[in-house]
């Protein structure tokens, strides 16, 4: 684990040098004990793959102060630690059909599948989510079978509809609302991914640590569960 | 209610308060008024508390109605402000009375100017906070900026005081602007060359500009890799794409992102820069840690501490 400072009021705190669901827990457990002993000298917290960004309040500690507790947590960490960081699984109904996922019929192609195959891979294994970002709510979930890898368009969609389930490389995500991007869209959940009316902290259904599994439903399903065509 | 109605809502006027917190792990963005010194100034005229929103009003065109009694206070760039009219005083406050137009009609120095109300504009909050942040559509009436007929709540003057302050005070946004860089992050991914070239060439500041960053064009500098894994972004951050030209990353920044960054501009610096426009030259100069910080502190502590001398055009240290 190296400290090192960002700017005035943040310091970068990383967990190792390659993305690794290992990592996961340490970030996790470090989160909430940073949470829980800076109380209110904290303002922010970024977790993220292999890092945890720490957003301070100057006015209550300064770097050295920061850096002297950061230290003391990391030292406890271990014994802290658990394998599933949040408990938490969450499993997400996807409609996985041409009509909304754009790009099911010609990944299938690419990679020498059946769109039914493509299904069975997505469906087939939990993911762990990495980081949140790029929109409020936005997952990035690692990591995506092999056979179903597969890299971002080279111009992204000006608008890809909201609920759009996409993979690009080895990750897949949710788009949470309507946005620009470059994924492959497969399908689409009724699942709202960002909730504006929670508290700050669990906006986002998913949070770094959570585990995410898919379900394949039908047209029905979806509709019924509030999916929007 | 007492409002203030707004007839022309300018270019791109958006409520901001001192923006969220605690929400970042969810994806959101902090926001909060670009340019902190004007804003903080503008609740310091008026008693406000430090957090009350003002309207930040991008390069004029826009102008109001208030439907009662206001003391209101105009901080920041100065775009020509306006009370029924007339040319009016920046840096100042102003008792106006139910009826009373205000505008701010176009650019002369700066680009954000921030008109505050006594008690803070009561519009919508949002996870805690009034600012509106485009991107995202959250905050305010409908995620984005003032259109006309929106109509911001606050509560009529009980008093009113003039203060106007003292020019010693007031930045002169046309002045050059060395930002200073706090080195972090992957500063050393750039060679000794680069960042030697970093800090003693000119950057002028490019049409690509808005509240989420500063696209900047000058001396290229290339980073050793081309990419970082995603990490927590923070306020400043000088992020280096692979065509070597550096984006200061402001107040509606995403939360993570993968360029490298040579270091982070501190936080009184992207205020200022906020104010500067596209063909404004800018320099970096590294300073440590140590001396960003008690900078920080000096100016949080003037404004928690001090206090109005009665003349009112001058704060004093208790």
């Amino acid at each position: 684990m190296k400290i090192q400072p960002v700017s005035e009021d943040a310091v970068l705190i990383q967990f190792g040098e390659e993305i690794s669901e290992a990592h996961i827990p340490f970030i996790v457990t470090m989160e909430r004990m940073v949470e829980e002993r800076l109380g209110n000298a904290l303002v922010d917290l970024v977790p993220s793959y292999t890092t945890l960004l720490v957003i301070y309040d100057l006015d209550r500690a300064d770097h050295r102060q920061i850096t002297r507790l950061l230290r003391e947590i990391g030292q406890e960490l271990e014994a802290h630690l658990s394998d599933a960081p949040t408990g938490r699984t969450v499993t997400i109904p996807v409609w996985y059909d041409p009509s909304v996922g754009f790009d099911l019929e010609a990944l299938a192609e690419r990679n020498s599948l059946s769109v039914e195959d493509v299904i069975h891979y997505h469906t087939g294994k939990p993911y762990q989510v990495f980081a949140i970002g790029f929109n409020p709510g936005f997952a990035f979930l690692g990591r995506v079978d092999r056979r179903i890898a597969s890299p971002r368009h080279k111009s992204p969609r000006d608008a890809v509809p909201p609920g759009s389930v996409g993979i690009a490389d080895v990750q897949t995500a949710i788009y949470p609302r309507q946005s620009p991007g470059g994924w492959q869209i497969i399908g689409r959940t009724p699942q709202a991914m960002f909730d504006p009316d929670q508290d700050p902290a669990h906006a986002s259904l998913l949070q770094v640590g959570d585990e995410v599994s898919f379900r394949a439903v039908d047209r029905e399903t979806f509709l019924e569960l509030g999916g929007v065509l | 209610m007492s409002v203030l109605r707004i007839n022309k809502p300018g270019w791109f006027s958006v409520i901001q308060d001192s923006g969220r917190r605690g929400a970042q792990r969810s994806g959101l963005t902090e926001g909060g008024a670009a340019d902190e010194h004007a804003y903080r100034w503008a609740n310091k005229l008026l008693d406000n508390p430090m957090n009350a929103a003002c309207v930040e009003v991008l390069m004029g065109n826009f102008s109001a109605t208030l439907t009662d009694d206001a003391l209101i206070a105009v901080t920041g760039a100065d775009l020509d402000f306006r009370i029924n009219d007339q040319p009016a005083d920046n840096w100042s406050t102003h008792f106006l009375q139910g009826g009373d137009r205000i505008a701010f009609t176009g650019p002369r120095n700066g680009m954000r100017a921030y008109l505050g109300v006594a008690g803070g504009w009561l519009t919508p909050t949002c996870f805690g906070s009034r600012s509106v942040v485009v991107r995202e559509g959250l905050g305010g009436f409908n995620g984005g900026p003032l259109v006309a007929d929106d109509r911001l709540p606050f509560k009529p003057a009980e008093r009113q005081h003039k203060r106007q302050l003292a020019p010693r005070y007031i930045p002169d946004y046309s002045r050059p602007l060395t930002l200073k860089v706090v080195p972090g992050y992957q500063c050393l991914q750039f060679g000794a060359t680069d960042r030697r070239r970093f800090t003693t060439g000119e950057y002028e500041v490019s049409q690509r500009i808005d509240r989420m960053g500063y696209r900047l064009e000058g001396p290229r500098i290339v980073p050793e890799n081309s990419g970082v894994i995603s990490e927590g972004i923070a306020l400043g951050a000088i992020q280096v794409p692979r065509d070597g030209q550096p984006i200061v990353l402001l107040r509606d920044r995403q939360t993570i992102g993968g360029y490298p960054k040579i270091g982070c501009v501190t936080s009184l610096g992207c205020s200022q820069l906020s104010q500067r426009g596209p063909g404004t030259m800018v320099r970096f100069e590294f300073i440590n840690l140590e001396q960003a910080q008690s900078e920080r502190l000096v100016f949080n502590r003037f404004f928690a501490a001090s206090q109005w001398h009665p003349a009112g055009q001058t704060v004093v240290w208790p």
